[in-house]
Formats: C-alpha cells, structure tokens, sequence
C-alpha cells in the first residue's frame, strides 16, 4: 500500500508538471461541460415549427412526452452529448499513463524502479490509479457542475429530469470507471512499442473512435439512450478490460520491459 | 557476497534474428566486503550479467546465488537487499534531488526516510541544493546522485555498471572518489567497467570477461602472473655485450636493452637487485636510477583479450 502511495505521489509529481498532460486533464472536461451548456441557453425559445430538422425517432420521444419546441431541443439534444463525458474517462487515462511509461522509457527511469523490490503488480496498480483517479474526478465534476448549471438554463422541470436520470448516473458511476481500465491498458500496450510520447497519444486517441461512432449514432437519433444502452455498454467495456488487463500485465514484467520493449 | 555456477542467458532472438549467447557458463565466488572489478569490452555480457543477479531478468541455464539468495526464487528478497546503479541512471529529471531520493527511500522500504535522505544529500554536498530539479545538476553530480541513490538502503551488495561511462575527466574522478568513500563500509561492491585505471584502483580483484570468465586474480597478482617482475636499471652508457654480462646471474629470467636502460625480469628483485648494481659498478658502468617496471593492468587486459581473440 505505502509503495502504491510513493508511487502515485510520483506519477503526480512528475504528470502535472507537463502542459499536454495538465491541458487533457483540465480543459477536455471543462469543454465538454460548457458545450452543453451553451447549447442549453441557446435553446432556450425554440418554436415548434422549428423542429423540422430533428431525426424522427428523437421527435417522436418529444411527442409522446407532449414537449414543447424548447423542451425538445434542450432535452433530447442536449441529452445526447451528455455522451462526450464518457470521452473524459478515456482520454485522461491514456495521457497520462502513455506519457508516464514512453516518458521513463526515453530517460531509462523504469530500469532503477523495476530493479527495487516493488511488484510489478503494485507498479501497474501505481500508474493506473494515478491516471484513473483523476479521470473519475475529472468525469464526475464535469457531469456535477453540468448538472448544477443546467439548473439555471433548462425551461422546465421535465428536461432537467431528462439529465438526472439512470442513464446518466450508470454512465458515470459504471461505465467511465470501466472505461478507465481500458484506456489505461491500451496505454501500457500501446507504450510497449512506442518511443514518442505524443505518438502514444495520438494512437491512444483511437480508442475514442468508438464512442464517437456511438455519439453520432445518438445525435442522430439511431442509437436509443437508455439504461439498457447504458449496460450493454458497460458489459462491452467490462469484456474488453477482461481482455485487455490479461495482456497488459502480461507485456508489464521486468524481462519483457528490459528486452522485448522497443 | 555473490556466487554463480555456470550462470548463462542466451536471447531468443524470434522468429527473424538468431539467438544471442550474451554470458555463457560464468562462475563467480565473490565475498562480502569485495570490491570486483568486472572488466569486459563492450558487447561482452557485463549488463547481462548485472541484471541476471539483480534479478531483473532470468537465467537461460545455471544458478546463482547474491547475498544468499538465490536468483529465481527469492527475486523480491535479491532486490531489496541489493543496489543497482544501472548503465542508463535515469533519475526524474523534472523532480528535486530529494523528491528522487524520497522516492525510492520508500520503495526500498528505508524505516527512517529522512534521515537517510538528509544523510546522503550531506554527504554529496548536495543539501542547499535539495530542491533543485536533478536536471540541473552537473553529469558528475547526477551520477553521485544516482549513486547515492542506489544505497540509500544500506544494501549488502552494490553493482554499478559503467559509473564513469561517458564523463569527462573531471566529473569521472569526481565519481570515483565518491565510490572509494563507499568501499570502506565493508559493503560488496561489483564494479562493471571498461577503465582499467578505475579498476586498477577501486577493485581488490578483478575478473576480465566476455561471455565466459576469461581470467579472476587481484590486480598485481594478474599482471606479474602475465610479466612476472621487471626491474629496469638506467645506466649512463651502455654496449652489447651487457646483455650476456646479466645472463650469467641464473636468477636473470629474461633481460632486454633499450637505449641506455636494462631491464630484467626477476623472481625476486628485492634479493637480486643489490647483486646487480653491485657486478654492474664493479663492471664500470654508472648506475643512475633502478626502478620497478610498473605494467597497467591495460597492458594485461589488452594482452588477454588478444589472446581470446587468437583462440
Ligand atoms: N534484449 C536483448 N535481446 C537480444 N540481445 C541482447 C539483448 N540485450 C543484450 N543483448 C546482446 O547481448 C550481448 C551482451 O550485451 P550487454 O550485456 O549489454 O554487454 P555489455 O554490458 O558488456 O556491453 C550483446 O551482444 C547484446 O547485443
Ligand atoms: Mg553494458
């Protein structure tokens, strides 16, 4: 436990020190919370004749809920880019975790750390927990001072409920937490053959694709979000971290790192 | 203490390249308190070696044993007792001196961290300078540092590889004293290096190696096991025939004129030389200096690696 601590004392140390680093981990949520925000003031006096341009499944959820040209464009809208949060918890863990490892890899830092009697359990578990830590953080106040805004922008009671609701609270407290596993696995595999830091995070960055495929599905309007959704995702993410937590420990022991690692 | 018995690693090299024989059936008996010198050219197996009994990576074939424990099965107590400065120091240039030394104060589990920290930041000189990044310090000073480093644990044994590698002169000698203050604390110390004067003067005995263990003495025995005793007498002129004059002593190995310098090999010089200067004034000449031949352990190393290389 107390080598854990050093070890993401360390990580922290060293993280907060780069600006690509504190830039991911500070603006990529502040962005995704402003956005639709914004969007949610903008919206404020749609009338109904507007709605022409919105997919048809979304117009019918507005119908059968009887919502007016605002409501419906700040509620079923808005609600789909409440998916972008989700990138938080992906992108935060590869950056920091790509920069740690590619970065002791270029200045030969993981040599003296694998020579000292800590695992290499406790190592992974080291520079995991210092790149999820702070994505969960960063997913959750993004999402809670989302909510908090939201108060002062929505036009009624019936779209505000539309944010807090189950869908969203098992995104952020099931799935981004899953996801931080992945993204961080895809760090170590990534970073066992990459030597440059920014292109670890560029390839790292692929991993959002996915998710960004889903949005659009989302926005326009051919992926439902709901809490099945929701855990169907979840389940999908838990599968690939089962996958992936596999390889990842196995290419993070000493002799791999000291003679296979490029 | 550090024992070894046929200890080999050879690298798969995959599907593409061959497999590398990188050390092959190396045996070792280093005691505590040593100071080894293992001296090999580039490419020898000295890293190998060093990570092998570090416990960093696992031998092909043999066994080991440093500090008593042996490699391969009890790893985690290898690790914690030894130090490693490794061939790349890679310190956390962006961290203060004392955040690099914390750090691994407490990862080696050291019970009172500050303490040792403040100890060894003291002893490098180091201690005003605590807080700066460990980027700013001199090469010299980041390699004591790493050094320092490397022993906060007090451990038994401490292998270092290549600590002067690509220092200038002055930063090297720097590094050099700092590890002649370490030796007189009784640790082991195994020394990897391809400088022989370093070697010469750190180490109590001396392995030279590449891939197998080509020769182990200490460094005097090694160089007169290879040119005995030579003595050279400097005389004010010399001829010829004085090389059949010194013949005639039977305890004359070998003889060699130079210019005006005579040069014997002798078993025991400190009985002979009395009798040489003595048949040399009687003989007329005019002895002005008599002086030991000192060989450089580079002249022994050179003359052993050649000879691997004949073979
Ligand atoms: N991970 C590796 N894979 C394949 N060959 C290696 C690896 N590491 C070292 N070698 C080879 O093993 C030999 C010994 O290398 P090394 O131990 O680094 O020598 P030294 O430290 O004496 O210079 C060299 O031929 C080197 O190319
Ligand atoms: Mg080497």
């Amino acid at each position: 436990m107390e080598r854990i601590k050093t070890l993401i004392d360390k990580e922290w140390a060293e993280a907060f020190k780069n600006k690509m680093v504190l830039g991911t981990v500070v603006f990529m949520p502040l962005i995704f919370m402003v956005i639709p925000l914004f969007q949610l003031a903008l919206m404020r006096n749609i009338p109904a004749s507007e709605l022409n341009d919105i997919p048809s499944t979304i117009l019918a959820g507005c119908q059968v809920q009887n919502f007016t040209g605002s409501e419906c464009m700040q509620g079923f809208l808005v609600n789909q880019f409440l998916l972008l949060f989700l990138l938080i918890p992906l992108a935060v863990p590869v950056t920091i975790a790509s920069y740690s490892i590619v970065g002791e890899k270029s200045t030969r830092s993981l040599e003296p750390l694998l020579a000292t009697p800590t695992s290499t359990a406790e190592i992974i578990l080291g520079k995991a927990l210092a790149s999820v830590i702070p994505a969960i953080g960063a997913t959750l106040v993004a999402f809670v001072i989302f909510l908090v805004g939201a108060r002062f922008f929505v036009v009624s009671d019936r779209v505000y409920a539309l944010f807090m609701n189950p869908t969203w609270y098992v995104a952020m407290l099931v799935v981004a937490p899953l996801m931080t596993v992945l993204s961080v696995n895809i760090a170590i595999i990534i970073s066992s053959r990459v030597s440059d830091p920014r292109a670890a995070e560029q390839l790292g960055m692929l991993v959002m694709l996915p998710l960004m495929l889903m949005f659009f599905g989302a926005i326009l309007g051919v992926i439902p979000l709901n809490v099945t959704t929701m855990l169907l995702l979840a389940v999908v993410t838990l599968a690939l971290d089962a996958g992936l937590v596999v390889l990842g420990v196995k290419l993070f022991q000493r002799e791999t790192i000291l003679t296979r690692w490029k | 203490m550090i024992r070894t018995e046929g200890l080999s690693k050879t690298f798969d090299g995959g599907k593409k390249q061959p497999a590398i024989q990188a050390v092959k059936g190396l045996d070792l008996d280093i005691q505590q308190g040593e100071v080894f010198g293992f001296l090999g050219p580039n490419g020898a197996g000295k890293t190998t070696t060093v990570r092998m009994l570090c416990a960093l990576i696992g031998p092909t074939a043999g066994r080991a044993w440093v500090n008593s424990y042996e490699v391969g099965q009890q790893n985690q107590q290898i690790r914690a007792s030894v130090g490693i400065l490794t061939e790349q120091p890679g310190m956390y240039d962006r961290l203060s001196a004392e955040k690099n030394l914390t750090i691994y104060a407490k990862l080696y589990g050291v019970k009172d961290v500050l303490g040792q920290v403040e100890k060894y930041l003291r002893m490098l000189g180091l201690w005003e300078r605590r807080k700066d990044p460990a980027g700013s310090f001199s090469k010299g000073m980041k390699q004591k540092l790493a050094i320092a480093r490397a022993i906060l644990h007090e451990p038994a044994t401490l292998f270092l590889d290549e600590p002067t590698a690509g220092l200038d002169p002055e930063a090297a000698k720097l590094v050099r004293d700092f590890i002649e203050d370490l030796e007189t604390e009784g640790r082991t110390i195994f020394l990897c290096t391809h400088n022989l004067d370093e070697a010469d003067r750190l180490c109590s005995k001396i392995g030279i190696f590449r891939q197998h263990l080509i020769k182990v003495d200490t460094p005097s025995r090694m160089k007169t096991a290879i040119f005995g005793r030579q003595v050279e007498f400097r005389l004010k002129q010399t001829d010829a025939s004085l090389l059949d004059f010194v013949k005639r002593f039977d305890f004359v190995k070998q003889a060699a004129l130079e210019d005006n310098r005579l040069i014997l090999g002798l078993d025991d010089p400190e009985e002979s030389n009395p009798l040489v200067v003595k048949a040399l004034v009687q003989a007329g000449l005019a002895v002005q200096f008599v002086s030991e031949v000192r060989h450089s352990l580079e002249d022994v190393y050179l003359s052993l690696i050649s000879d691997e290389n004949d073979r």
